[in-house]
């Protein structure tokens, strides 16, 4: 077995943590170990459990080769579970096949319910309603109420007007 | 005159010994991990990049009416001592503190409420109120963070939330923390047991300065670990019904220890107050587990004529930077135990004993 930190070395010691009740093993090199805390007796930080719980040496080759470097920032996935630090908010989509099950693991869900920026707020209320009233649209369209249908055409151009460009750009970004 | 001199002369709101349990729990503590869209996470970002952060940051701040009158401070503008002396007053991180690249905080007057400037994050936002307080210290930074995204764009995903640096501050990005004095849960040798039991519920117990620290003078900083798949009332709530526990668990280790080991506790107690007292050499890590020992004594209403406020800003006066601030010229370590035992000795030299 491989050590988990640099990826060349044997590794020699084995670690075994329960994690948000998942069991979680860090296998070391003698080295890397040393190098962490100088000795066995070491304190893992959060860091090191979180890379130690993600599916990477797990991914076929191709895989591992697609999520190598986030295209924004250029933060490899082998600095990542080194440090435990995203490069920029683009990496979350750069290595989304990776790091969602880890997040997954760590924390309590994968859906945020908390505290949204009024910003986003407003423009997420706006996505919602653009979405049915183009629903609406197909429907009249295929009922043949060509009135309606330009009715609800204005409707959804008022709404378009209405969405700000930027936080337009960054729902698109969405991983 | 700097800053560190300006902020000396005042004391910390959070630390007066006010607010609910303010006996066990002396500091309700909020932090919300936030980051400026467009720009690398600070360890990737560039110098130009990083300055330009800085200054977004602190036009965002000067409108916001909470941050009015408030100390904005540049780590170029700050000497070492400086960094240090703001770190043990809890207003910048150890990681902050040593920062290499351009970093910059903001600190309200009263020291209620700050902002560390690409730490981690762009922005990590904190509010310190005392007592067990969490209700406000989060409406408080609620309202700092409100009004600083009217002018800023947060890095925001509409399902993982706010983005962080690292994966497990994504979602709320809220860790919320108390720190609590435990002496008789530690004396019971309950504590270990009971910080165990914390981690389970996916709880993390620290000591005084926060993460990788030692728990002395009995200090223990209890937070919520996961920031993803909760909103921030349920965090809250969650983590002060734990508290509320182990505050009672305190009290009840406090019951027996007065019932069942009466004398060896006075004992202790006395003998604590008697060694500050009259010490002429005392490192920090003897004088907090002392002054621990003399907050159970006056909690337990055996040591009088002492101010809590008092006592609490001792287990800061003490530290190091501190006390080079209040001597004002740099000291080695030895001469630091031998003006701690001096100031010890000021501070408590109305308290009799009786």
């Amino acid at each position: 077995m491989q050590c988990n930190l640099c990826g060349t070395a044997e590794a020699t010691i084995h670690l075994t943590e329960i994690v948000n009740n998942q069991i979680l093993e860090l296998h070391l090199c003698e080295n890397c170990a040393n190098e962490k805390d100088g000795g066995l007796k070491m304190q893992f930080s959060f860091n090191d459990l979180l890379t130690g719980l993600s599916d990477f040496s797990s991914l076929k080759t191709s895989e591992k080769k697609e999520i190598a470097k986030c295209s924004s920032c250029g933060l490899t996935y082998e600095e990542f579970s080194k440090t435990g630090r995203l490069g920029c908010a683009d990496c979350y989509q750069s290595f989304g096949k990776i790091l969602f099950p880890l997040i997954k693991r760590v924390q309590k869900g994968t859906q945020h319910v908390g505290k949204r920026p009024a910003a986003v707020q407003t423009s997420l209320g706006l996505q919602t309603d653009l979405r049915t009233l183009r629903d609406k649209l197909r429907k009249s369209i295929l009922a043949e109420e060509f009135e309606e249908a330009a009715r609800i055409r204005d409707q959804i151009k008022q709404v378009e007007a209405q969405v700000p460009k930027k936080n337009a750009r960054k729902q698109d970004k969405g991983a | 005159m700097s800053v560190a001199d300006d902020l000396m002369k005042s004391s910390c709101e959070w630390l007066r010994g006010k607010g609910e349990a303010c006996e066990i729990v002396m500091s309700s503590r909020t932090r919300l991990a936030r980051n400026i869209q467009g720009f690398p996470f600070p360890h990737r970002i560039s110098k130009t990049d990083a300055e330009e952060v800085i200054t977004i940051a602190e036009s965002a701040l000067k409108q916001s009416p909470c941050f009015k009158g408030s100390f904005f401070l540049r780590q170029r503008e700050l000497t070492l001592l400086d960094r240090q002396f703001l770190l043990e007053r809890h207003l910048i991180s150890r990681e902050h503190a040593g920062a290499r690249g351009p970093v910059a905080a903001c600190v309200t007057r009263n020291e209620i409420a700050g902002v560390m400037i690409l730490e981690e994050d762009h922005l990590r936002i904190q509010v310190i109120e005392s007592g067990l307080n969490l209700t406000e210290a989060w409406r408080v930074i609620d309202g700092i963070d409100s009004s600083l995204e009217s002018v800023l764009s947060y890095a925001f995903h509409p399902s993982l939330g706010y983005l962080t640096a690292c994966p497990t501050n994504v979602g709320t990005g809220l860790r919320a923390s108390c720190m609590m004095h435990l002496p008789a849960l530690v004396m019971t040798k309950q504590a270990a047991k009971i910080l165990q039991a914390i981690s389970k519920l996916n709880l993390a117990a620290r000591g005084m300065y926060g993460e990788g620290t030692e728990a002395t003078g009995n200090l223990f900083q209890i937070s919520n670990q996961m920031t993803l798949g909760q909103s921030e009332a349920e965090i809250l709530d969650s983590l002060e019904r734990v508290i509320r526990q182990i505050i009672e668990h305190e009290k009840e280790a406090r019951q027996v220890l007065v019932t069942k080991r009466k004398d060896k506790l006075e004992d202790q107690i006395w003998r604590a107050l008697g060694a500050l007292k009259t010490a002429r050499l005392i490192s920090s890590k003897e004088t907090m587990s002392l002054l621990s020992l003399v907050r159970l004594g006056m909690d337990l209403g055996l040591i009088a004529q002492l101010e809590r406020t008092k006592l609490n800003e001792l287990f800061m006066k003490i530290q190091p930077s501190h006390l080079q601030k209040v001597t004002g010229k740099s000291l080695s370590s030895s001469e630091r135990d031998f003006e701690r035992a001096k100031l010890l000795r000021q501070e408590l030299n109305s308290v009799s004993f009786s």
